[in-house]
């Protein structure tokens, strides 16, 4: 059941062919075909087990696939190592926060950016010169993210001690410390109310605009979905039922029948 | 955007942490270092030498700091890396003839390669497998620098006997005296080195790594290379302490550094408080003295008093020095108020 979509104009930033995971007997994801053009905000949505999070793992090379590759601006990303994933744009955010607990705002912001900085052990005991310069160029680059996300005031707290929705800026902080091309999300509308979910999508979709970023949002509150991406990409049982404008996606009779059961089953 | 801007008008109810949590602050750092250069001054050649035994068992305990308190790496076999320093200490100046400032680096070299090679089989061990693993590597040690083969350079059993050096440039100072500032000089260096390598990149590397492994890992971090890295940092620092130690004690010997090193070590952490530089001075404080104390209390029952004091710290004060320095703090700026 591939299904290879049309080029549409350009190629794809990022495009993932077919792509199969197989658990033991279990296939979690089977032949998933769908491709992310520069700028869009694709939702992933599905029930639960439908191999969202599968997929996800894929990207961030958590999992290695069975079969299929995943390609960004045409480099198969297979071949990397999850630490060389960052380095080539792709950031990501984690379902439950996963932040560095102990560490502050600033310092988790910092480490962000890791990727694209260097520093080797003797150096930093010594703190060279470069690595100074480096130090307060990297501190101006976080500091600008951090007032771009309203996290100046807390920038010293260690985040911990943080409310779950500024842990939440935090991450996307973090995951936008390196410049990213791609922003991946995994469900961060979980944990939110309905207010914070909202001020969410409008965050997400301004990241989108001012900083050039394309995003995957793997989310299961629909509302959100809806009302943000431009692209939806519908799984269920590791296989794509559906893809087009939140609208097509919506009305389609599978991904109807996967939300609320038909009457057959 | 309102939603988000109420979120953070919530935030600064947590109380903000000092900025210099691993370190101290400039005002406390100068005191503590103006009271270790003229004390020695005041006291007899024994009490210095305790001294000096301070400063490198001190830095034993940072060394440590860093790979658990840093990485978030346990490590019960730091005597292993303190006997590899003292032995290339030693083995340079007794045998080769070298001066013995200039084995303390090739100290640190040696155990950081020790350290950093040790630190990749470790690599798929954690926590408690972690802490045995570098166990069994304490435990073998003793045994292996009594092995034959190596008897010709390790005295085996017998062990060696190293010059204790005089003050250079005929300084009026005791043999003592110029190894305690020689000590306090090294001691000085590498602390600063420590703390300015745990506020820079690869420091901030190792933390992370200790909160969350895949986070730092989909960060762009080496897990393997950095968690390698500390091992090696933490192996290097260990092994110039050894060597200072072999000096100041002239003589090192296979029983000198059995795992009982190791877990005293461990406990100096602890006392100073894990992942807090400054306390490791304390911590080294409490190992070298405390035994004494509580033998000064009952002799017959010295280790059941040390046992009790110990006690009494893990309950009162869990995170040792840390804790009476932060609880000082506060006190401070309480009296500056009123």
């Amino acid at each position: 059941m591939t299904q290879t979509r049309p080029a549409q104009g350009k190629s794809p930033l990022l495009a993932v062919c077919d792509v199969s995971v197989v658990f033991g007997g279990i296939i979690a994801l089977n032949g998933v075909s769908f491709d992310m053009h520069q700028g869009q905000i694709l939702g992933l949505i599905g029930p639960n087990g439908a191999g969202k999070t599968t997929l996800f793992n894929c990207l961030s090379r958590l999992y290695q696939p069975s079969a299929g590759d995943i390609l960004l601006e045409g480099e198969s990303i297979l071949r990397r190592r999850p630490h060389r994933i960052a380095e080539i744009g792709i950031g990501r955010t984690f379902q439950n926060v996963a932040l560095f607990a102990n560490l502050s705002v600033l310092d988790n912001v910092r480490v962000g950016a890791h990727s694209c900085t260097n520093s080797d052990i003797i150096s930093d005991s010594l703190r060279l010169p470069w690595v100074r310069r480096g130090e307060a160029a990297l501190n101006k680059r976080v500091h600008e993210i951090l007032g771009y996300l309203a996290l100046d005031e807390v920038a010293h707290v260690t985040v911990s001690g943080l409310p779950f929705g500024t842990q939440k800026r935090v991450e996307l902080a973090r995951a936008l410390a390196a410049d990213p091309k791609i922003l991946l999300l995994d469900e961060p509308a979980g944990g939110l109310n309905h207010e914070e979910v909202y001020a969410l999508g409008e965050l997400i979709r301004r990241i989108r605009d001012d900083r050039n970023v394309t995003v995957l949002l793997v989310e299961h509150h629909m509302g959100l979905v809806m009302s943000i991406a431009d692209h939806v990409v519908a799984l269920n049982f590791g296989r794509k039922l559906a893809e087009g404008t939140p609208a097509m996606v919506q009305s389609d009779p599978d991904v109807i029948k996967a939300y609320l059961g038909s009457k057959d089953s | 955007m309102s939603a988000v801007q109420e979120t953070v008008t919530e935030a600064p109810a947590v109380e903000a942490v000092p900025k210099r949590a691993m370190t101290l602050g400039a005002g406390s750092s100068l005191v503590m270092l103006a009271l270790l250069i003229l004390v020695p001054l005041f006291v007899k050649n024994f009490i210095i030498f305790q001294l000096t035994m301070l400063l490198i068992y001190g830095l034993a305990v940072l060394a440590l700091n860093i790979l658990t308190g840093g990485s978030g790496q346990f490590s019960l076999g730091q005597s292993a890396f303190y006997a590899v320093g003292a032995y290339t200490s030693a083995i340079l100046i007794e045998h080769v003839g070298m001066n013995y400032a200039l084995t303390l680096p090739i100290a640190g070299v040696v155990c950081f390669g020790f350290g950093f090679l040790f630190g990749q089989p470790a690599l798929r061990l954690s926590g408690v497998y972690l802490a045995l693993a570098t166990f069994a590597l304490a435990t073998a040690m003793p045994q292996l620098l009594k092995l034959g083969v190596f008897e010709t350079w390790t005295g085996g059993v017998q062990g060696l006997v190293v010059t204790k050096p005089d003050a250079p440039f005929g300084l009026p100072m005791s043999q003592d005296m110029w190894l305690y500032y020689f000590t306090l000089v090294i001691t000085v260096a590498i602390y600063i080195f420590s703390v300015n390598l745990l506020k820079s990149r690869s420091g901030r590397a190792f933390m992370a790594i200790r909160d969350n492994e895949i986070a730092a890992s989909a960060m762009g971090i080496d897990v393997a290379l950095y968690k390698t890295l500390a091992f090696g940092v933490s192996a290097g620092i260990t092994g110039v302490a050894g060597g200072l130690g072999a000096i100041a004690v002239q003589f090192v010997a296979p029983d000198g550094y059995t795992i009982t090193l190791a877990i005293s070590l461990f406990l100096g952490m602890v006392v100073g408080g894990v992942g807090w530089l400054p306390g490791s001075i304390v911590g080294s404080a409490f190992i070298i003295f405390v035994p004494n104390i509580a033998e000064g209390i009952s002799k017959g029952l010295s280790g059941a008093v040390f046992g009790v004091l110990l006690f009494l710290i893990i309950f009162l004060v869990p995170h040792g020095a840390r804790q009476i320095a932060m609880i000082a703090q506060q006190l401070l700026g309480k009296l500056k108020k009123s």
